[in-house]
């Protein structure tokens, strides 16, 4: 078949070159039913070299897990064939339940059934905190 | 204000009316010797603690109210395997407020998430202890009267102190704060400390081995215990630790009004021979922690 243009789906752009696997992974793009094309190493204007993930069906993505796994990312929403929404995503204020925290004195490492939250505490430096013993992510 | 896990969901200001209300406790103790009549204090104590312990419940017994709670974990619920968040659930159901102190760091933010009353972090591992930085702070303000321009001098262990760390970061808010950290190499201010409060603040900060060379510049000097087991090796601690213990020939060269602090108990860092000097205001201080626990607990039950 012929990747070409989606008529309803979405477009992740701009992924960095090589992680569009794990992205595939982490959005759990492998249960879709419907066409889900992975484009790695497409040439770029901005960086070179770039993946890109086409999904032929508008699905709910999380774009907090998006944003921190790769902030540079544009996630682009295409219906009729036309691109109704573009953004571009930075990294989220908190992410939930995406990183463990690795404090063996932390509550979360004993405490049944809390959500592991983590911080953006230094946007500049992508530093995230666990909310409740404040350890870096690592 | 509902609960205090942290000190910095304190603003300046906010510190600063419980300071107000700390003095009025110390002017007119007999205006607040009822104001808590029926309520209570539960002290969930997970892990022992006198002082601390002992001072939340004068605070509570002194404003008339009454407390429960217990002071181990052993004895409560938890050696059954309950989780935070149950224990805290239930007890919030017969009491008014909660000071819990846990070995794990972040319980008490988990406690306040399951709570229905008022939740203080008395101290959470290695972490927080945010009654501790106010007591600091209110001594500070009773013993010199303002914050603004004064040289604070952190000595001792450094590294792991973690009511060093919460004092550097409520100080950091006030108005041209100079920190001096003294210390031995192995037990150095964090250096996240440094870039992630000191600087952005534009806190002028130095750092040194010397308690002697930097001791005619400090208004405050706030001491900690050098630990033994701190160190790679104990010849090093041995060539240490007398360095930080602090004397009254060392006394000799500061200022005639810098004021000593210490967060207790203290082992051999001070020499008992200090404990005279009116510059020694550590014994105040315990003692300011009970007053300043006082105005807290009014505050969060909404009684001022």
């Amino acid at each position: 078949m012929i990747i070409g243009a989606i008529k309803n789906g979405i477009v992740l752009d701009h992924i960095t070159a090589g992680r569009s696997m794990e992205i595939y992974d982490v959005l759990h793009l492998g249960e879709l039913e419907c066409t889900v094309a992975i484009i790695k190493n497409a040439d770029s204007v901005k960086k070179g070299k770039k993946d890109i993930l086409k999904i032929f069906e508008v699905i709910d993505l999380d774009l907090d897990v998006l944003g921190y796994i790769d902030p540079g990312i544009t996630v682009n929403i295409i219906q009729d064939g036309k691109v109704v929404s573009r953004k571009h995503l930075e990294l989220p204020d908190r992410v939930t339940n995406v990183i463990k925290c690795k404090n063996p004195r932390c509550i979360t490492s004993t405490e049944q059934g809390i959500d592991q939250v983590f911080k953006l505490t230094n946007r500049e430096k992508a530093i995230y905190r666990c909310m409740y013993c404040e350890s870096k992510a690592k | 204000m509902r609960n205090l896990i942290d000190i910095l969901e304190l603003s300046v200001e906010e510190i600063g009316e419980l300071m107000g209300i700390a003095d009025d406790i110390i002017e007119r103790p007999e205006a607040y010797s009822d104001i808590c009549k029926g309520k209570k204090l539960a002290t969930l104590f997970f892990e022992p603690s006198t002082r601390t312990r002992l001072s939340f419940e004068a605070a509570m017994y002194e404003l008339g109210g009454n407390v429960l709670g217990f002071s181990e974990a052993n004895s409560s619920s938890a050696a059954k395997g309950e989780s935070v968040s149950d224990t805290v659930r239930i007890v919030s159901y017969y009491a008014d407020i909660i000071a819990m102190r846990h070995p794990k760091e972040g319980a008490p933010l988990v406690a306040s998430y399951a709570s229905d009353v008022p939740v203080i972090n008395a101290g959470d591992g290695g972490h927080n202890h945010p009654t501790q930085t106010l007591t600091d702070l209110f001594t500070i303000k009773r013993e010199i009267g303002h914050f603004d321009g004064l040289t604070v001098g952190f000595c001792g262990d450094l590294k792991f102190g973690r009511t060093v760390h919460s004092l550097l970061c409520a100080l950091a808010r006030y108005k041209n704060v100079k920190m001096v950290f003294i210390s031995p190499e192995e037990l150095k201010m964090p250096d996240y400390l440094i870039q992630e409060v000191l600087i952005p603040n534009n806190i002028e900060y130095v750092e040194t081995t010397s308690l002697d060379e930097v001791m005619p510049q400090l208004d405050v000097l706030y001491m900690t215990r050098v630990q033994k087991e701190r160190f790679f090796n104990e010849a090093d601690y041995i060539r240490l630790k007398d360095s930080y213990i602090l004397t009254p020939e060392k006394l000799a060269s500061a200022k005639a009004d810098m004021r000593v602090l210490h967060p207790l108990p203290r082992v051999n860092e001070i020499a008992n021979t200090v404990d005279k000097d009116e510059r020694a205001a550590y014994f105040r201080q315990a003692k300011n922690g009970k007053y300043i626990r006082m105005a807290l607990i009014l505050r969060l039950l909404g009684l001022k």
